[in-house]
């Protein structure tokens, strides 16, 4: 008999290490395999995601914000937004789940190399481009310019204040926060997070642009990237379908002619384009 | 027709005691509840002898047939996709230990011999498809790999399509047209007026033929086939001619969309019955003795509400999105998926929509409304 191949659709257990509270609804898992060799064997790049298993409740696809170099964890921060995450958001240090991956294709890094980098991000989206922006950060020279943009709708939901502090110590880096929603004691801009585009330091001949967040936001960033004479090909969006397999087998997140679990999440938006300008796929 | 071998008749239960004896469940079309339906057979006297379908949208009703054949009946709600494809499976169980550990056991896939009997042309063309989706991609589906190679299937070409068919013109049938060795059916039979021709497609289906006492056909037999293939070609549905794929993408935001959303009542059954249709969602079930959690998968439609949710947000809330994502990726997508359109032409979303909505007129609309 022919030997098994793997049940691609078993997770194996993960350890948390560390549990960080980011704000109300957020936290971050830091998790290793607790079978050594696996951990040692697991690569990822970033932009790529997880599936995350909780107990006796199910599974939910969870983008890696760690450093792919960084080969002894694996972090995850997680919003509470269902079943799943509500139950692990109440798991501790030294609980189990169970995780699978790494899955899908993640930002074009190594094609990004030595052109300047817009990345933008809107409402809690920012965690899938975390991943990006500390690997840049580890090879500041060979990148050009960095923008890093974040738009969030009420100021309370701005998460992480002290790594946006530390990205804007970054020699070539540009840091520009919006609300929608002004409130006491936001220091940055108010407004739309495309208002801040003027500010942008970047060759539209020679840059990546990363987006993550709502699709309204991110359709927006199209448009003015596009008339900025940024080809479509260098748009480069993360999508979100609802995900069960992650393998390209239950069909939940097909997108015209792709799967998004293995084509994605990480589109550009040439590719991507028709479909995305419809309501409902 | 090449010359093959025939048979009579009353040689199907030594082909169906043959399997029995090599190990084979068999599994043969039968009458249940109104409909043909496959399940487990040991005799030909399950067969559906003398029956025939009469099939319309959203209507399905069997009747004596004027002949005595065994498969004088065009299909039945399902066929191969079940037997392949589990309706409901485990695909592993997780255990916690006192102390917080976690472990996995994969649930192991079915690796038993089975023998279809009586499958159609369409139903062979909609399995070499999902054995695309299932075998051929990054990734194979284990479950679907075991039973897969357990399989044994012995076609029935048709002869007396429904009037909901349309396999000529997508293609897949009325007869089988896979060549030998095109990991299709394993043997095909013509079912005449008074036996069966008969024809290995692969090796194991050779050896099964060995085991009959057949003779060679003769002139007539294969006349008699050739005109029942003729007969069968001649069906009342068939696609539009237009390029569908490039015309549905072109008509996204078309207002047929919402013409056809009007009927659909968003129930799934179109995507229960159609064979290609392989939408499928995971949910954990924790056993009852507290340590345990079992991780099954089981058919889902994308006519779901659920398919489309995401943290708070249905992506597809209304049926005309629903219908459009399942239409442009059966007529469309799936071309770039899958190389082909994901439409055997069965005619069972015709058949078992309980509101009678014809894909062959949905298709069509979108040509009409070009003409104006």
């Amino acid at each position: 008999m022919i030997d098994a191949p793997p049940n691609p659709y078993e997770p194996h257990e993960a350890i948390i290490l560390e549990r960080i509270q980011e704000g109300p609804n957020l936290f971050t898992l830091r998790l290793k395999l607790t079978d050594q060799k696996l951990q040692d064997a697991y690569e990822f790049e970033p932009g790529q995601f997880n599936m995350l298993y909780l107990y006796g409740v199910g599974e939910v696809a969870i983008s890696i914000v760690s450093d792919p170099e960084d080969s002894h964890i694996i972090d995850h921060t997680i919003r509470v937004v269902g079943r799943v995450t509500k139950g692990m958001a109440k798991l501790k240090t030294g609980d189990r789940i169970g995780l699978r991956g790494p899955y899908g294709h993640g930002w074009p890094m190594t094609e990004s190399k030595q052109k300047d980098v817009v990345i933008v991000t809107g409402g809690l989206g920012c965690a899938p481009v975390v991943s990006v922006i500390n690997y840049i950060e580890q090879r500041r020279e060979e990148f050009g310019r960095l923008n890093i943009v974040q738009g969030v709708k009420h100021t309370a939901d701005f998460i992480w204040k002290d790594r946006y502090d530390k990205w804007r110590e970054l020699p070539n880096t540009k840091v520009l926060l919006a609300a929608d929603v002004g409130e006491a004691l936001w220091p940055w801009h108010i407004g739309p997070v495309t208002t801040l585009f003027d500010q942008l330091g970047f060759d539209p001949e020679n840059v990546s642009v990363m987006m993550c967040g709502p699709q309204g936001m991110m359709r927006v960033v199209c448009d003015h990237m596009l008339d900025k004479n940024v080809s479509a090909s260098q748009l480069f969006l993360s999508m979100e379908r609802n995900m069960q397999c992650a393998v390209g087998h239950c069909g939940h997140c097909q997108y015209g002619s792709m799967f998004i679990c293995k084509d994605g999440p990480v589109f550009s938006y040439e590719k991507i384009r028709d479909l995305f300008e419809t309501k409902g796929f | 027709m090449k010359p093959g071998y025939y048979f009579q008749s009353d040689l199907l239960q030594l082909l169906l005691d043959n399997l029995l004896r090599d190990g084979y469940t068999c599994i043969g079309p039968q009458v249940r509840d109104g409909a043909i339906i496959f399940d487990r057979i040991t005799s030909v006297a399950q067969l559906p002898h003398g029956v025939s379908d009469e099939q319309a949208p959203g209507s399905y009703s069997l009747n004596h047939s004027t002949t005595s054949k065994y498969f004088d009946w065009a299909n039945g709600p399902q066929a191969i996709k079940p037997l392949l494809f589990a309706p409901r499976e485990k695909l592993w169980q997780s255990a916690q230990s006192v102390d917080g550990q976690i472990s996995f056991k994969t649930s192991e896939p079915d690796l038993k011999p089975m023998a279809v009997i009586g499958a159609r042309a369409c139903d062979i063309a909609a399995m070499k498809i999902q054995d695309q989706h299932f075998l051929q991609q990054q990734f194979v589906d284990p479950y679907y790999r075991a039973r897969r190679e357990n399989l044994l299937i012995i076609a029935v070409n048709c002869a007396r399509p429904a009037d909901t068919c349309f396999c000529h013109s997508t293609g897949d049938g009325p007869f089988v047209d896979d060549s030998v060795d095109s990991n299709g059916a394993d043997i095909v039979l013509t079912e005449l007026q008074d036996g069966f021709l008969i024809e290995a497609h692969s090796n194991q289906g050779k050896k099964i033929l060995k085991g009959l006492p057949l003779h060679d056909s003769t002139k007539q037999h294969l006349e008699e086939s050739e005109s029942i293939k003729s007969g069968a070609s001649k069906q009342n549905r068939q696609l539009p001619k237009f390029d569908i794929k490039s015309r549905l993408f072109n008509e996204l935001n078309d207002e047929a969309w919402h013409a056809i959303a009007t009927k659909c009542l968003s129930c799934g059954n179109c995507t229960s019955v159609c064979p290609t249709c392989f939408c499928h969602s995971e949910n954990d079930v924790p056993e009852l003795d507290g340590k345990t959690s079992s991780h099954y998968r089981e058919w889902d439609s994308c006519f779901s509400q659920g398919h489309s949710y995401i943290h708070g947000i249905t992506i597809r809330s209304e049926t005309s999105q629903r219908y459009r994502q399942w239409l442009t990726h059966k007529f469309a997508s799936w071309f770039d998926q899958y190389g082909r359109s994901g439409c055997v032409g069965c005619g069972r979303c015709i058949t078992w929509c309980p509101v009678g909505i014809d894909v062959t007129e949905s298709l069509a609309h979108f040509e009409e409304r070009r003409r104006d």
